[in-house]
């Protein structure tokens, strides 16, 4: 402490009276004593010009950003590719834009709906077959700007993706459960329904590690 | 030769168990992408405690067991996590936020309108928002800038599913459907995690139109992506 109010004081004096004595890039035996966070030299204990060390604040990295990155794996809605998506099929789903995701994969998703549950005419939602696979296949995650954000908790429907929300109940429900939820009752649940731990309320949300 | 044996069909087992457990939410959904550093295994989306925020979820690497297994598990430098906001309903990114780390740090940058859509993309470093230091298991550090809060790493995996029972349903040998209670496949495991808290006036205003079966809702289309260098 001593040793930093001795530095302020030094160069106080040196800022106000004697600046032409105290140059910053005098090389004798007062540089260590004189070295400050702005002299635009590397002295002291710094660890680069005029940061790091002690006194100074921590070094910037230079870091580099530099390259091009090319995709390899995308999600929207939660299980959309590992459902409906087939063999040889999801590796190309997963390097499509969503804009091309309808045209490309809708028919492919009707398919693979109607493999699932040949039964189906409409779900919940009144969706039937064509436009309901047309909503998954855009893989996106509708969020609401304002409001109540969730999957689905019992009154909104598709406006978020909570941590709590029971996605798998859910979506088991509008492929399986027929028009108004009643159908194949042994497939619309899968009997867990919420995580083993509890979420925090305050950032960063998700619980600590096991 | 009795222990190799049992060892052999514990080994076995193990094997056959994790090839049906890893395709769940998007955890391990393709060839490509499974076991990698780029394996999104969840996205979350959803409305902060701060009403004003949205909060960005990415979650990669899943199943990871808790001590060794989660400890020894590292984001890559090589791999871009991006999190996609269409806010005019062409399903066409409006909004970048990118996530990368670099040494001990995850970096993050937010692009309004970005130059480069789609399949490639570059960093641009005055789109820098802010960085956090990359959490570990005992050491959890979160930071915040301007409005934005960030975090990086290790976290316990929020998905729940009975996915051993889902597979067994869908190959014939569940005809009785789930089990209830059932059990989770995921409890006790751990995933990586990067969480980004945004400012809803740093993305503008949602479009109505987007929900057909509720189109006077402002809504978001957001996906994430993960990205490897070239």
């Amino acid at each position: 402490m001593k040793t930093y109010k001795y530095i302020t004081v030094l160069v106080a004096i040196c800022a106000s009276l004697l600046f032409v004595q105290c140059s910053d890039d005098d090389d004798n035996g007062n540089v260590i004593m004189m070295a400050t966070c702005d002299d635009g030299i590397q002295n002291g204990d710094e660890e680069g010009v005029d940061c790091g060390g002690s006194a100074c604040a921590p070094c910037t990295v230079a870091v580099d950003f530099t390259g091009t990155y090319a995709q390899e794996d995308q999600m929207g809605r939660p299980g959309i590719n590992t459902v409906f998506g087939t063999t040889g099929m999801k590796d190309a789903f997963n390097t499509t834009v969503p804009s091309q995701m309808g045209a490309n994969f809708q028919a492919a998703f009707e398919t693979k709906l109607l493999a699932l549950n040949a039964a189906y005419t409409t779900n919940a939602l009144g969706l039937d077959a064509p436009t309901f696979t047309t909503v998954l296949a855009n893989d996106v995650l509708w969020v609401a700007q304002t409001g109540t954000t969730t999957y689905f908790e019992g009154t909104n429907v598709l406006t978020g993706r909570n941590l709590s929300d029971d996605v798998i109940d859910i979506s088991l429900l509008l492929i399986f459960g027929g028009p108004d939820g009643t159908d194949n009752p042994t497939l619309t649940s899968d009997g867990v329904d919420s995580n083993d731990v509890a979420f925090s309320a305050t950032f960063p949300y998700l619980a600590n590690p096991f | 030769m009795k222990k190799t044996k049992i060892i052999a069909a514990i080994g076995g087992l193990s094997l056959a168990v994790l090839s049906v457990v890893l395709i769940a939410a998007d955890h391990i959904d393709a060839p490509a992408v499974t076991g990698t550093s780029s394996d999104i295994t969840d996205f979350y989306a959803f409305q902060g405690s701060n009403p004003d925020n949205l909060v960005f979820v990415a979650n990669v690497q899943g199943l990871l067991a808790s001590g060794q297994g989660t400890e020894q598990a590292t984001f890559d430098e090589n791999v871009l996590i991006e999190v996609n906001v269409d806010r005019t309903n062409d399903l066409v990114e409006d909004v970048l936020i990118q996530a990368i780390k670099r040494g001990d740090s995850m970096y993050f940058f937010l692009k309004d309108t970005p130059a480069q859509t789609g399949l490639n993309s570059t960093i641009d470093v005055d789109s820098m928002i802010g960085s956090v230091k990359i959490s570990t298991t005992t050491d959890v550090q979160t930071s915040t800038n301007n409005g934005y809060s960030f975090f990086a790493g290790p976290r316990e995996d929020p998905f729940y599913f009975d996915f051993l029972q889902y597979n067994a349903v869908l190959d014939g040998s569940a005809p009785g459907g789930f089990n209830d209670p059932g059990a989770d496949t995921f409890a006790g495991t751990n995933v990586l995690s990067i969480v980004v808290e945004v400012p809803k006036a740093n993305l503008g205003n949602a479009a109505t139109g987007v929900n057909p079966l509720n189109p006077s809702a402002a809504l978001y289309n957001t996906w994430v992506e993960s990205k490897r260098k070239q």
